[in-house]
């Protein structure tokens, strides 16, 4: 993959593919809107926030939607990804950094500078600023004022719901496409934003819960049984003893049940608020991941790392707050590091043995190792107590943190940071023109890296390939927001079996000759690789096909 | 070492290369005059249509060929010496080889016309051809008309690309409709109004008569033979069809014909030498095959096929059954077994349209005995693999119809029309 700049300024290059005047107007209008948020961020006061709110959320809804009816409608229905690799935006030129690089600092601010955003910035730590602008959008959900979370939040719907309606106008002839768009516009609105708005409503001095966005599950939220939390929970009687058992089996029965039925695309690409914003706002960059078997071998060790992290360090979390307390749960620390092992044990144990021939001697050195080392930390748990020991923040922050930390909010803290807010926000989305719009999804993220492996190994899913009709031509892997290089197994006549396959569908979609079909079918023969494509000689397809199995 | 040299690296030669590999160490090269690596040519429209980068057509990384041990070799070959068993390259230079592999693929046709070589005329076959397309028509400026000649796959193509840039696109077709000589009417039919739909300027039943010339030796515009009309244009395509890529062979000892002729083992007349994919012609067409049969997967097969003869197993090409697709403008197209134009003797056709006017199929059977014989679907995607179960187990065209279904290749959630289907076929055979 070519990394070479491309230095036009203007949105679209070669001119050919310029944009027409009911686009540039759309756009004027959508940036009106940006302007206002701009200059409330600049701490413009606007007098009434609440007609201005709406006024710059409108605007730029409007300029999108007017944008895409005039880009999409005025064509037949088909493909529409002509210029994707001119146009300055999406194949990284200028436009393409400059975005980049006001995202990346926009996430910044928000994750690490808040107060610039106008949090607390009033008399008696009232907002200013961009957040002041959200208040009575918060006051009439909530009933409290805006956070910068809140602020992101009601951003991020704005986005998945626009620019899905964008999308769903680009793919009006697929109704895979239609479909799972509407699922992640319905999930991220009601689930993510306006539910968990509403229900904060409930809370009052005896009774509180925490925020909870009832898809995002444990490992993607980290912060699932930070002890805050499940106080919360199990102090809010059986509404939230409901919601922290739900949680736990949405974890270990339901996602599994729904992962083997249909592959790990039922989240992935229907249900979570991170692939809904790369299906959405992130598909002008779909293009831009990178194919190459490097980056696939980089991946592999990444993604498998973040979730062993995520795994020790909540494991470290719990069984830390379980030391000290446990009176008050039910469960011991020694029982939950014990049920832990032994779970974890169990699951290799069983993989091992059932899907020996499908994992390849690499994957297996990797898993053992990294089986070895969650199990060395779950002993070292065991016999130290984490909260005595400590640790001086700064001779990992290049002193930027003088704090110090016990051992397991040490764990957490960096993890909240690395992952959490560099890694998923920063780097996840912010880099969504150079990286392409999936980055965090492929490298970073731990519910990615189980759901992966179980769809590698115990699901129906795969998206089978058409016989010998593919011509080779590398519409799919470009198009392949996971950087599966998918034309690899195509032009072999082999299905695609991989842990990182969201199941967008993008593939099937544009491969102009019909080749890929997303499937749910039994799991024998799913994963097959022919030597001689179907279409030659009978005999020479068993002959050879033979010998290499 | 054995040292198997094979004369282009398109998906023929490269096929053959990497089967040799798999099978043997013989040493290889590959040559080519074109590019250094291998590239889908079946993909470079999408290449000046933005979708791709040239580099993301090359369908194995850079690595791979000296992972494998496949040499590349850039050159154009001149002559063949078959007795002293060398090549001989413009360049200069000469390689030996002990045998050789003649894959050099297609040429666009030219057919004599005046003005055909003048600059902003060009075929759509070589990576040279796209930069030719982007230095004349690089948006609708400079190029303020093209007139596509030749209503074949790669017109289409061609015409795709340049309405992609907003480029006015005239497409002069010497058929009465557009493919008609392989699509039956009501396919055909609807590909016209589809091209029209596009907006593109599709004019049937004509031919090209002259290509007139600016003062700098540059298109200025197109005379049609029929009308005598002339229509003003930057660029004029020539996709009148290819032709075996084979003139530097025609002063060896190789016999060609229109292609290079090869028997059933991919042979030529000279021991030794051989010739796979585009440019090969067989003595005898295969079946209802013609006997040059320009298409990517056959390139492959034959390539396939070839290794095994190279590496000890001589083998026959012999070709399960026929399947092709393609593309034109939004509406995919594939085909599995024979459905002709017209129905040969004893044949009949069952056509269906949707009313949408982008979907339809055509299933050609014979009267006698009601053998399935072959199936044309636009629209509708379908699987390979059931097509060419039925096609072997001499399924009837009642059971094919009836079961219409677990052939469907379509995404999840699609709409289905094999009731429709159903229905129009009881319908068609009782009005019979
Ligand atoms: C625009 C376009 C779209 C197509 N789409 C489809 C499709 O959708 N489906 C389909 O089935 N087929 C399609 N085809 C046809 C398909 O691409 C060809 O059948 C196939 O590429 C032929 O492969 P080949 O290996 O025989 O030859 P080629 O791919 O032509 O490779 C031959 C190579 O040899 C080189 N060469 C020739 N002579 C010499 C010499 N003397 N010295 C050195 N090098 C030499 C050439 O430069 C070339 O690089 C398409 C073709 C084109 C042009
Ligand atoms: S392989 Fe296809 S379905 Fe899977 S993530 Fe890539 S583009 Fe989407
Ligand atoms: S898009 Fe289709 S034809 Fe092209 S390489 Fe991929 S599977 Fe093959």
């Amino acid at each position: 993959m070519s990394n070479k700049l491309n230095h036009s300024m203007s949105l679209a290059t070669p001119d050919a593919t310029d944009i027409s005047k009911k686009q540039k107007i759309a756009l004027a209008i959508g940036i009106t809107g940006l302007f206002i948020l701009a200059l409330a961020l600049l701490n413009v006061n606007f007098p009434n926030k609440g007609l201005f709110l709406t006024i710059a959320l409108g605007l730029i809804s409007v300029g999108t939607i007017f944008y895409a009816r005039d880009a999409y409608l005025t064509k037949l229905e088909g493909i529409k990804n002509d210029g994707q690799w001119f146009k300055s935006i999406s194949s990284r030129g200028l436009w393409g950094w400059t975005l980049g690089i006001v995202l990346t600092i926009f996430y910044i601010v928000l994750y690490f500078y808040p107060k610039y955003l106008g949090l607390g910035q009033g008399v008696n730590g009232t907002n200013t600023g961009l957040i002041a602008l959200f208040d009575p959008l918060s006051q009439f959900l909530s009933g409290n004022n805006a956070s910068e979370w809140f602020v992101y939040g009601a951003l991020y719907t704005v986005a998945i719901l626009v620019f899905g309606y964008k999308f769903i106008l680009k793919y009006r002839h697929n109704k895979y496409q239609q479909l799972r768009t509407v699922s992640v516009m319905f999930f991220q609105t009601a689930f993510a934003f306006v539910i968990p708005e509403l229900m904060a409503r409930l809370n009052s001095d005896s009774f509180s819960l925490p925020y909870n966005d009832l898809k995002n599950m444990w490992p993607l939220n980290y912060y699932a049984f930070d002890q805050w939390r499940v106080d919360q929970f199990i102090n809010a009687q059986s509404i939230g003893l409901f919601f922290l058992i739900l949680g736990v089996v949405t974890i270990f029965v339901i996602s599994p049940i729904l992962t083997y039925k249909y592959g790990k695309r039922w989240y992935c690409s229907w249900v979570c608020g991170c692939g809904g914003l790369a299906e959405t706002a992130g598909d002008s960059f779909r293009h831009l991941s990178d194919k190459g078997v490097k980056a696939w071998k980089f991946e592999r060790w990444m993604i498998n790392s973040v979730l062993v992290f995520s795994v020790i360090m909540t494991t470290a979390v719990i069984s830390t707050f379980l030391g000290y307390d446990s009176q008050k749960y039910w469960f011991t620390k020694n029982v939950f590091l014990i049920s832990v092992g032994v779970f974890l044990t169990l699951l290799f144990a069983g993989v091992l043995y059932y899907k020996r021939q499908q994992i390849n001697k690499s994957a297996l050195k990797g898993a053992f190792g990294f089986y070895a080392l969650t199990i060395a930390f779950l002993v070292f748990f065991a016999f130290f107590d984490l909260s005595q020991i400590k640790i001086n923040a700064s001779y990992f922050s290049f002193g930027l943190n003088n704090k110090t930390y016990n051992f397991d909010s040490a764990l957490r803290t960096f993890y909240g940071f690395g992952i959490g807010s560099i890694f998923s926000g920063v780097i996840g989305t912010g880099f969504y023109p150079i990286l392409g719009s999936r980055a965090w999804c492929r490298f970073g993220c731990p519910m990615a890296g189980i759901l992966g492996i179980q769809q590698r190994l115990f699901s129906k899913f795969r998206i089978t390939t058409n016989g010998g009709q593919c011509i080779s031509c590398g519409n799919c892997s470009n198009s392949c927001e996971m950087g599966i290089d998918v034309r690899s197994y195509a032009q072999k006549g082999e299905n695609i079996v991989r842990s990182s396959c969201v199941g967008c569908g993008i593939c099937s979609a544009v491969c102009p000759r019909g080749v890929l079909k997303l499937e749910n079918d039994s799991m024998e023969g799913r994963i097959n690789s022919n030597e001689i494509l179907l279409g030659n000689d009978v005999n020479l397809i068993n002959l050879v096909n033979q010998n290499t199995k | 070492m054995e040292h198997i040299v094979i004369i282009g690296n398109g998906i023929s030669g490269v096929t053959a290369a990497r089967y040799i590999r798999k099978l043997s160490d013989k040493k290889i090269t590959i040559i080519s005059a074109e590019t250094n690596y291998f590239f889908s040519r079946t993909a470079l429209m999408y290449v000046y249509m933005g979708h791709m980068k040239f580099e993301h057509t090359q369908p194995y990384e850079n690595w791979f060929w000296e992972k494998n041990k496949i040499n590349l070799k850039q050159g154009f070959v001149k002559h063949i010496d078959t007795a002293s068993k060398t090549l001989q390259f413009s360049e200069g230079d000469t390689l030996a080889y002990d045998k050789l592999i003649i894959a050099t693929g297609s040429k666009p046709n030219k057919f004599g016309w005046p003005g055909q070589d003048l600059d902003g005329v060009m075929g759509m076959y070589h990576k040279q051809d796209l930069e030719n397309l982007e230095k004349y028509a690089p948006n609708n400026k400079v190029c303020k008309r093209t007139v596509i000649v030749g209503g074949g796959l790669i017109g289409i193509e061609l015409a795709e690309m340049l309405n992609s840039r907003n480029i006015p696109v005239t497409f002069l077709v010497r058929e009465s409709s557009f493919w008609n000589g392989v699509l039956p009417e009501g396919e055909s039919a609807m590909l016209n109004r589809h091209i029209k739909n596009h907006h593109i300027d599709l004019r049937l039943g004509v031919n090209l008569k002259e290509i007139t010339s600016d003062s700098n030796g540059k298109v200025k515009s197109v005379i049609v033979a029929e009308t005598g009309e002339e229509i003003s244009c930057d660029v004029v395509g020539l996709t009148a069809g290819v032709s075996p890529n084979i003139d530097f062979i025609k002063d060896s000892n190789i016999e060609t014909g229109r292609g290079v002729k090869v028997n059933r083992y991919l042979e030529t007349n000279i021991p030794d030498v051989y010739a796979i994919g585009d440019c090969a012609e067989q003595h005898e067409p295969i079946g209802q095959r013609r006997s040059i049969e320009a298409v990517w997967y056959t390139g492959r097969m034959m390539g396939e096929t070839l290794a095994q003869t190279i590496c000890g197993n001589r083998l026959e090409y012999k070709p399960g059954h026929w399947f092709n697709s393609a593309k034109f403008l939004d509406i995919e197209y594939q085909t599995y077994g024979w459905v002709f134009s017209r129905p040969r003797e004893n044949e009949a056709h069952f056509h269906w349209k949707h009313e949408d006017d982008t979907k339809c199929i055509t299933i050609c059977y014979n009267t006698i005995n009601n053998k399935f014989l072959g199936i044309n679907t636009f629209g509708i995607r379908m699987r390979h693999e059931v097509f060419d179960t039925w096609l072997t187990e001499k399924r009837d065209v009642d059971y094919v119809i009836k079961h219409l279904v677990e052939a469907n290749f379509d995404p999840e959630f699609y709409k289905h029309y094999e009731a429709e289907i159903f229905s129009a076929y009881q319908n068609n055979l009782q009005t019979i």
